[in-house]
């Protein structure tokens, strides 16, 4: 569905997308994430032709976005960074206009106009001015805009942005509800969210990609680097700094929790320290209250490969 | 064509959505009823040759009326959406560059359209009351009304140029009432430079906005300012599509 190579993308003298290539086959959802400014955005829209790359290809269904931009943009719905609106329009009327300008045909506007409505969730407010509508609702104006012509592929760009834990939650149902038939391409900065939704995640950082796989395959690679946190009375001990030398502890952080202090351990791929931290309390003599050694998540996964000093 | 007139329907709907369709027309009938009051008691002075459709649109309030009313139409037409970021929905939505230039520049000539409409009961309501003429012949309206009609499209595909070049509404303003009000006043030139040459004060008056109007409104309509109107037009809305296009790629 999408087929992006060699792409390059220069602002100036910056190069905000550096030979990047990947695809995306039809009915896949794939999680587009990154830290800000790694290229997330320009990325998705070079392929919504809004943007021209500085070189390299990229095509939707076949159809070069460049070349034959009109029929690639035809297939795509695009629901841009923070929702831009005709705000002096109503609901309804936006979206019918929004339905014939993407070719929509005459007699079946109303239909879809109504599907996508429903869909949505906006049926009550086809006739409120969109200026009146609180964010959760725009961002569902917007995706409603992405869906009218019923397009194959969505591209979504942070669509759960600036919404309340509620409001996210019923735009991230709609999504999935969405994703059954088509295919999407979604950038978002909550990776719980990319665990639910995604069957793939492509993880960039300054324009290159660093990791393209299924959420759980990108954890089992990474399995090992998570972290552990000890809780200890460790008395006058320079406790922080005998824990760093156990093997396989890349890093440690503490802060004080009253008489006890709390450790964060950092650890190396594929270590297990648990039995030399206890040793080492045990030698040392320090109250352990709690030891607990956690899986890495998709957050150590994306901090580990999108760290500044990487 | 179908994309044309959806584009098309939302740029003539969108001044009415804002309170600001409702000032300039108001605004507009305001200084043009003035214009039509001082027209009519200068020629109640006594007799003169000069008639009311001539006099309506040679004053100099109406001068001044007529050049900041492009700024305040089209100063929106692309500003508003580089602001609103709806350039982005709109662009990426399948519709063609030049449809979007020309549904914005045809959006705004009708607006401006429709604000003149009104005047011509100016005209109607001056024969019903005094039981002359308005004008000598009928000539004098078409003439007028249709230097009004090329004039506006020019000045109006100015506006949207400078609209299109900036992402503020009053940078636009000013950048497209600068360049109307130094095109319309340079047919004053001439006498301010004391250019009696004949040949040269034929291209003057070739560019001049204010003798195209005294010369149409009296009637005389002269293809030549058809030609040049319709084709200067032509060039500002192609440097339009330019600069959009310059500005898509950029953004």
């Amino acid at each position: 569905m999408i087929q992006v190579e060699n792409l390059n993308k220069r602002y100036g003298g910056v190069l905000a997308i550096n030979n990047l290539s990947f695809g995306v086959d039809r009915g896949e959802v794939v999680g587009f994430l990154g830290p800000n400014g790694a290229g997330k955005s320009t990325t998705m829209r070079i392929l919504t032709g809004y943007l021209p790359a500085t070189s390299g290809r990229a095509s939707i269904a076949g159809f070069d976005v460049f070349e034959q931009s009109l029929q690639a943009r035809r297939r795509l719905g695009y629901l841009p960074e923070n929702t831009p609106l005709y705000t002096d329009m109503r609901v309804g009327e936006y979206l019918r206009y929004r339905a014939r300008l993407k070719g929509v045909p005459s007699s079946k506007v109303r239909v879809r106009v109504g599907d996508v409505l429903e869909l949505c969730n906006l049926r009550d407010r086809e006739r409120s001015l969109i200026s009146s509508l609180s964010k959760g609702y725009r961002q569902r104006v917007g995706l409603a805009d992405a869906l009218v012509h019923d397009p194959d592929l969505l591209i979504l760009d942070e669509p759960t942005i600036g919404l309340d834990p509620n409001q996210i939650r019923q735009v991230r149902e709609l999504i999935k509800n969405l994703a059954s038939k088509r295919t999407v391409l979604i950038s978002t900065h909550i990776l719980s969210e990319v665990e639910i939704m995604c069957s793939r995640v492509i993880i960039i950082h300054r324009g290159e990609i660093r990791a393209s796989d299924t959420a759980e395959n990108l954890l089992s690679s990474h399995r090992a680097v998570g972290s552990m946190r000890v809780e200890a009375k460790v008395g006058n001990d320079s406790a922080a700094e005998l824990l760093a030398q156990v093997g396989g502890v890349k890093a440690v952080e503490s802060e004080v929790d009253g008489d006890y202090t709390v450790f964060t351990l950092r650890l190396d791929a594929d270590a297990d320290p648990s039995e030399a931290v206890m040793r080492l309390a045990v030698e040392r003599k320090w109250a352990v209250r709690e030891l607990t050694r956690r899986r890495a998540t998709l957050e150590d996964v994306f901090v580990e490969l999108t760290h500044p000093a990487t | 064509m179908k994309t044309f007139l959806t584009l098309l329907g939302r740029e003539v709907k969108s001044y009415f959505y804002s309170p600001i369709a409702y000032v300039v027309m108001f605004y507009f009938l305001l200084v043009a009823g003035f214009n039509f009051y001082i027209g009519v008691e200068f020629l109640n002075r006594g007799p003169t040759e000069i008639t009311v459709v001539e006099m309506a649109f040679n004053t100099v309030p109406f001068w001044w009326a007529y050049v900041l009313i492009f700024p305040l139409i089209t100063m929106r037409t692309y500003a508003e959406e580089y602001r609103m970021g709806t350039f982005e929905t709109l662009t990426t939505a399948p519709v063609e560059d030049w449809m979007v230039v020309l549904g914005k520049f045809s959006g705004a000539f009708i607006f401006y359209c429709i604000l003149w409409a009104p005047t011509f009961l100016h005209f109607a309501i001056f024969q019903l009351i005094t039981g002359q003429l308005a004008a000598n012949a009928s000539g004098a309206y078409w003439g007028s009304y249709l230097l009004l009609g090329l004039m506006g499209m020019f000045f109006t595909a100015i506006g949207c140029l400078a609209s299109a070049m900036t992402r503020d509404q009053i940078n636009a303003a000013v950048i497209s009432f600068s360049f109307i009000t130094i095109w319309f006043f340079f047919g004053l030139m001439p006498d301010i430079w004391n250019i009696t040459d004949p040949d040269k004060r034929e291209f003057f008056t070739y560019l001049a906005a204010l003798q195209h109007m005294a010369d149409f409104s009296r009637g005389l309509i002269d293809s030549r300012r058809i030609v040049w109107y319709v084709s200067m037009t032509g060039l500002v809305l192609f440097a339009t599509l330019q600069v959009f296009q310059y500005r898509k790629w950029k953004a």
